[in-house]
């Protein structure tokens, strides 16, 4: 059974124009997205700015609110919970953000920031336990106990993100949302934070849903992907497999983009026409036809579903089945 | 006039639009002076793309806003070396001497389009503001659509009367361009142009790049923290390391046989499509911090191949090849 199951999630933001007009307009920033994650497992999740992936995995922790559709996580349902019923589940769902600068109160010693969840959850009893705890979660992710009773300031990104991680860990969560871990490091600390998780995951088996705009990373981390553009998923299934010929034609270009650093990766760009369109108006049919190389009359009518194209593989086009098909042999030969 | 026996010494045949010097550059806070950059020489010839590669606090904006001697003084002290612009020391420039080089000689386009832009003027007047003081007789409305229009900018009859937060992140970016561009620059200084865009921007914007630099045989100094982006672009790279240059090669060479330690690690470190690898080769430790650089070879303690040696004596920036210089004395050692 799947730890996590989303099932048709949509969320709406309402445009207010003026306080005293009803809103008439809002941005679609998810719109029926369904995917399972199950214990111990990775999903990826990919897209451009404004695509909905950090309101998605913001509302898998019930930080947002959904405007329809389910979440259900170990069984509950989150999106019906009241706040005051939510706490013993956040317990089993925690999220790392990607400032490592904001998301620590700075007047909070370490010590307190990580103590704070444990306190929260009545995870330690006495303050010699609660002192060993934090020390030993410091030292899980690489930084010395001693380090409790400094300041976030004192530290540099990289370590801030292992506090974070740290304060993650402190309720032994099943699942934590990994919102963009590492874009805000130095490229050469990203590995360590990027190796850490990994290793964290492997001990304690958990799950991940790592959000990143860095194909080459969510590749490295995670088994399944999804891809997102403008709120909706449009292409799912095991994360090789859709790196090595992606069906989408979102997904070709986006992968032909990520700059390489082995010159002789000899790849066919795609350069994409256009910029990803407002979410308050997308585009009607499937909403990439506008920026779509392959777009035929009918993806300005049609949406399209996101159908099963092979065992475990997604994709949400009206081509795929057809021409687009040829373009995938071509990758895999 | 100073500089001017530089200018006709340079004439003779000399197309490097900029050469640094031995570039040392300080950063005064209370009583103490922390130095940024330490002895940094770099050249770009004439319609030459040269990137320039490092991570924060390793001196690369400095560097690209010393240029044109953008640096506020103080907290700033220019405290040695040269930097020639054409063949003038922009070191050396008054004020007046200065704005005939800004902006005209030498364009900036920065990471943060939003912040750079004038929110309170329409796109097209800062368009229009950067011709008049350059170009005088082209600062009418017909110039800045065809700039536009250049840049790639959609309708920009209808796109001049916006202001900056009404269009997108790269659209600003290619008002920024344009303004930059609209001088007809020999050489522009782009600071990680395309750090705050998405992949599929970041495309487009490189593309606009190479295509801009072939049509006016202008030379560029990328400035990056991506070395994914040196086989895109590069002609040359140049790798910062705390304040030092610390390898020098052609892309291609450096991007198929990396010489220096840091850099080897750097490229490993990065995942990549394709490359199957359970846990990436993390490069231990983290940057140094400003004022806090280690003895000897800035990098050893963090550096996979570091010997005892390496923490008592800094090594120089040695050639190992023509157009290739790395600052570490066992480059040819296998790692």
């Amino acid at each position: 059974m799947s730890l996590l199951s989303v099932r048709s999630l949509s969320i709406r933001f309402p445009v207010h124009r003026g306080w005293w007009r009803a809103p008439s307009r809002f941005v679609h920033a998810v719109d029926d997205v369904s995917f399972d994650l199950a214990a111990g497992e990775t999903v990826g999740l990919v897209g451009e700015s404004g695509c909905g992936k950090t309101t998605l995995g913001r509302a898998v922790v019930r930080l947002i609110a959904p405007t329809a559709g389910a979440i259900e996580f170990g069984g509950i349902d989150l999106a019906s919970l009241k706040p005051g019923q939510l706490r013993p589940v956040r317990r089993r769902l925690q999220m790392i953000f990607q400032d490592p600068f904001g998301s620590l109160n700075p007047c909070l010693t370490v010590g307190q920031i990580i103590g704070e969840a444990l306190d929260i959850h009545g995870l330690a009893r006495t303050r010699t336990a609660r002192r060993a705890r934090v020390g030993a979660l410091l030292d899980h992710v690489g930084l010395a106990p001693a380090d409790a009773r400094r300041y976030p300031r004192e530290f540099s990104g990289g370590q801030r993100q292992r506090i974070g991680i740290a304060r993650a860990l402190a309720v032994e969560p099943e699942l934590i949302v990994c919102d963009e871990p590492v874009s805000a490091l130095d490229v050469s600390v990203q590995a360590q934070v990027v190796n850490l998780l990994h290793d964290l995951q492997r001990e304690h088996g958990l799950a991940y849903l790592f959000i990143a705009h860095d194909l080459a990373l969510i590749e490295h981390l995670s088994r399944r992907i999804l891809v997102m553009y403008l709120g909706r998923v449009v292409e799912a299934g095991d994360t090789k497999a859709v790196c090595r010929a992606p069906a989408h034609p979102y997904t070709q270009a986006l992968l032909s983009a990520v700059p390489r650093l082995d010159p002789s990766a000899n790849q066919r760009r795609i350069v994409l026409t256009g910029e990803v369109p407002s979410p308050i108006t997308p585009p009607s049919g499937c909403r990439f036809h506008p920026r779509c190389p392959m777009a035929e009359p009918r993806c300005r009518h049609a949406v399209p579903a996101l159908g099963e194209i092979s065992s475990g593989r997604w994709a949400a086009c009206h081509l795929v089945g057809a021409g687009n098909r040829m373009a995938m042999l071509e990758c895999l030969v | 006039m100073p500089g001017g026996a530089l200018k006709t010494e340079r004439q003779a045949g000399d197309s490097r639009v900029l050469e640094i010097e031995d570039l040392r550059i300080e950063f005064e806070t209370g009583a103490q002076a922390v130095p940024v950059l330490d002895g940094v020489s770099l050249d770009i010839g004439s319609g030459e793309t040269v990137c320039l590669v490092g991570e924060s606090g390793s001196g690369k904006t400095v560097t690209a806003l010393a240029i044109a001697r953008l640096l506020p003084c103080p907290p700033a002290r220019y405290a040695g070396g040269r930097i020639l612009v054409n063949g003038r020391d922009v070191l050396r420039m008054s004020a007046r001497e200065l704005r005939t080089i800004r902006g005209r000689v030498v364009s900036y386009v920065f990471q943060d389009p939003a912040v750079a832009l004038n929110p309170v003027l329409r796109a097209g007047a800062q368009v229009r503001e950067t011709l008049a003081l350059h170009r005088p007789e082209a600062a009418h409305n017909d110039e800045v659509i065809s700039l536009l229009r250049w840049v790639g900018i959609p309708a920009p009859e209808l796109r001049i009367r916006d202001y900056p937060h009404q269009l997108s992140g790269g659209m600003q970016q290619r008002l920024m361009l344009a303004m930059a561009l609209a001088s007809h620059p020999r050489l522009l200084v782009a600071d990680e142009p395309t750090t705050a865009l998405d992949v599929t921007i970041q495309a487009q914007i490189l593309e606009l790049l190479r295509a801009l630099r072939r049509q006016l045989n202008m030379s560029v100094l990328l400035i990056t923290h991506n070395l994914g982006l040196v086989g895109e672009i590069a002609d040359r790279v140049v790798v910062l390391y705390a304040g030092q240059i610390i390898e020098e090669a052609p892309a291609r060479e450096l991007l198929s046989r990396p010489r220096h330690p840091y850099t080897r690690a750097l490229m490993k470190s990065v995942p990549e499509l394709g490359r199957d690898a359970p846990r990436l080769d993390a490069i231990p430790g983290s940057v140094p911090r400003l004022g806090d650089w280690p003895a000897g070879c800035r990098f050893h303690p963090r550096c996979p191949m570091a010997r005892p040696d390496c923490s008592r004596e800094a090594p120089a920036l040695a050639s190992v090849a023509p157009h290739q210089r790395v600052r570490c004395r066992f480059w040819d050692h296998a790692p």
